[in-house]
């Protein structure tokens, strides 16, 4: 009777996540595998096909072999590692001064990625406005380096870059939190025996010290830089206002997705994009899992 | 020697040696925070200097005509802007709430209580913390549009709830809560409600307290629900209005830009005033934050 009593209260403690956990997120994975596999138009039931949306995904889509997926890891590789790295930096840059100016400056580099995404796409559509009166324009008119303006977000050159720095600008989230704490958290003593072991420099400090004792931060951050990377893709379609952006210029597999589910009703095909994604997700987040995971 | 060449981590005082740090994280704050002021200099622009030629960054007369127009802008479609903010505010509010409910109940089972499941349940949610949302928009999709969420309010809230990270960091933080406080507790015959009310929730105030931002950020800026679950214009959120007043891409981005500004800083506030009072809480939860 004890035991049946502690089942069930735990059973009502877990219940209601588990509900959601497996509805929102179970589920739509599942269902994605599921529908990779067969053809439907959201009208038709699904038909199964076995492989060949994925066949078609590599063999017969021109676009996606062409800009889609160098985009994505063009994307992927400068914004991921580049803001991972930028935020160790930072937070062991933060660590190394006073108590209140660290958290007046913490406090400024983590305030871009409360809004960071789509919400801030409005302030930076005014920023890299086409016309004259665009701020970027015209600043770089002043300066001399350019005669006339920029098609900044229309432009299939730019666009790319600015999604990179806008990106860039608001990765300094809860990865970077972690790291900063991380950092502080280490037991001084292990520095000095660090320096009575013959530690020289800063530079060795931090790749035989400090990464190491805060390798479980380090692992945090890391996948919540993944994941953050493969999230941001709606940021070109919001920048340049199409999908699909300017010449396929900032098309990211998330754009490739919504544009075959939302616009063509390729459903099954966009699943295929989506399970791709995900795998993607998952290879990455493993590297990370391979350099600062635990071995046991 | 504590130190290296003079500095050390979590010093207490100013030192000579910090200063290349400052050399180098004061420019860069002032270039991250440069949008940020200026969504803060725009939404006070009168219409001449928002169309001045050459575009000034400060802001010379402050005037609250921006928040007057936007906050007698009717969308296109006849809704009024309150009924926008109201649909956010009671929307975050709910998810805020009801996430930190469930992630804090199923964190202390999964922390505390010995079941079969208790560990594959928790790596399946380590696993989900690499989930992207936006990579399964279309089964996620079907499946609200076949439980009939489509449409309906509820839509906004029910998808947000679970959130891996949230949990996480909350079983990490229940974690370190000694197993003898709950023994004694329940020699005194306290059942799991009472000490999850009167023992987890009051000790795991700084995880909480992350909770609540990591969700109200979630929640507060999310445009995706409104975009693409909701058609009818009376169930969408201000975030989603704010996406549309300068959504006007064709490159004169002017006539919307003040209301947009404006906006965009009725966004922003929220989020900075809860990080600011919740901070000091949220760097004590992330020491606990590695996955091992």
């Amino acid at each position: 009777m004890q035991i049946n009593k502690n089942h069930l209260s735990t059973t009502m403690f877990l219940a209601p996540y588990i509900l959601f956990f497996v509805t929102f997120i179970i589920l739509p994975v599942l269902a994605a595998v599921y529908l990779s596999f067969s053809y439907f138009n959201a009208i038709e039931r699904p038909t199964f096909i076995g492989l060949s949306n994925y066949v078609s995904v590599i063999t017969q889509d021109g676009v996606f072999m062409q800009f889609v997926l160098p985009n994505t890891l063009q994307f992927a590789l400068v914004v991921g590692p580049g803001g991972y790295i930028l935020s160790f930096l930072l937070a062991w840059m933060l660590a190394q001064i006073p108590k209140l100016p660290r958290t007046i400056l913490a406090l400024i580099i983590y305030s871009p990625s409360m809004t960071a995404g789509i919400a801030m796409a409005v302030v930076w559509t005014i920023i890299f406005s086409g016309d004259q009166t665009g701020y970027l324009n015209s600043l770089l008119i002043t300066l001399g380096v350019l005669f006339e303006p920029i098609q900044f977000l229309q432009s299939p050159e730019h666009l790319m870059t600015i999604m990179m720095v806008v990106t860039l600008w608001g990765s300094m989230g809860v990865g970077f939190l972690a790291m900063l704490s991380g950092v502080l958290n280490i037991n001084k003593e292990i520095y000095e025996a660090g320096y009575i072991d013959g530690i020289r420099n800063r530079f060795q400090e931090i790749i035989y010290i400090t990464i190491p004792s805060m390798k479980p931060q380090m692992l945090f951050g890391a996948v919540m830089a993944v994941v953050g990377t493969f999230q941001a893709g709606a940021i070109g379609v919001a920048l340049s206002g199409a999908n699909p952006t300017p010449q396929y210029s900032g098309q990211l597999m998330v754009n490739h997705l919504e544009d075959y589910g939302f616009i063509r009703y390729e459903m099954g095909y966009a699943a295929a994009i989506s399970v791709l994604l995900l795998l993607f997700v998952y290879i990455f987040s493993k590297i990370a899992w391979r350099l600062f995971g635990e071995k046991d | 020697m504590a130190s290296f060449h003079g500095t050390k981590i979590n010093p207490s005082k100013f030192h000579r040696s910090q200063l290349k740090f400052y050399l180098f994280l004061i420019p860069l704050s002032v270039f991250m925070a440069m949008p940020i002021v200026f969504i803060f200099s725009h939404a006070f622009k009168p219409i001449d200097e928002l169309f001045a030629y050459p575009p000034r960054f400060f802001v010379q007369k402050p005037t609250f005509q921006n928040f007057i127009d936007l906050a007698n802008n009717t969308s296109q479609t006849g809704v009024p802007i309150s009924r926008y903010l109201f649909n956010s505010i009671t929307v975050t509010l709910t998810v805020v709430v009801l996430t930190i409910l469930i992630s804090t109940m199923a964190g202390y089972v999964l922390s505390k209580k010995n079941f079969r499941l208790k560990k594959t349940i928790f790596e399946i949610n380590t696993l989900a913390l690499m989930f992207v949302p936006a990579a399964v928009v279309i089964p996620r999709y079907l499946l609200i549009e076949n439980v009939g969420l489509l449409d309906t309010f509820l839509v906004h809230i029910f998808p947000l709830l679970a959130m891996p990270v949230g949990l996480f960091l909350v079983k990490q933080f229940i974690d370190q809560i000694p197993d003898e406080l709950i023994e004694a507790a329940k020699i005194d015959g306290a059942n799991d409600i009472q000490i999850f009310l009167k023992i987890i929730i009051p000790l795991v105030k700084p995880a909480i307290a992350t909770i609540t931002i990591l969700s109200f950020q979630m929640v507060w800026n999310n445009i995706e629900t409104s975009t693409l679950y909701v058609n009818d214009e009376n169930l969408k959120t201000f975030a989603f209005f704010m996406s549309t007043l300068a959504a006007n891409d064709s490159g004169n981005t002017v006539a919307g830009q003040g209301m947009a500004a404006a906006a965009a800083l009725i966004m922003f506030i929220p989020n900075l005033i809860i990080f600011i009072i919740l901070q000091s809480q949220v760097m004590n939860t992330m020491a606990h934050s590695g996955i091992k």
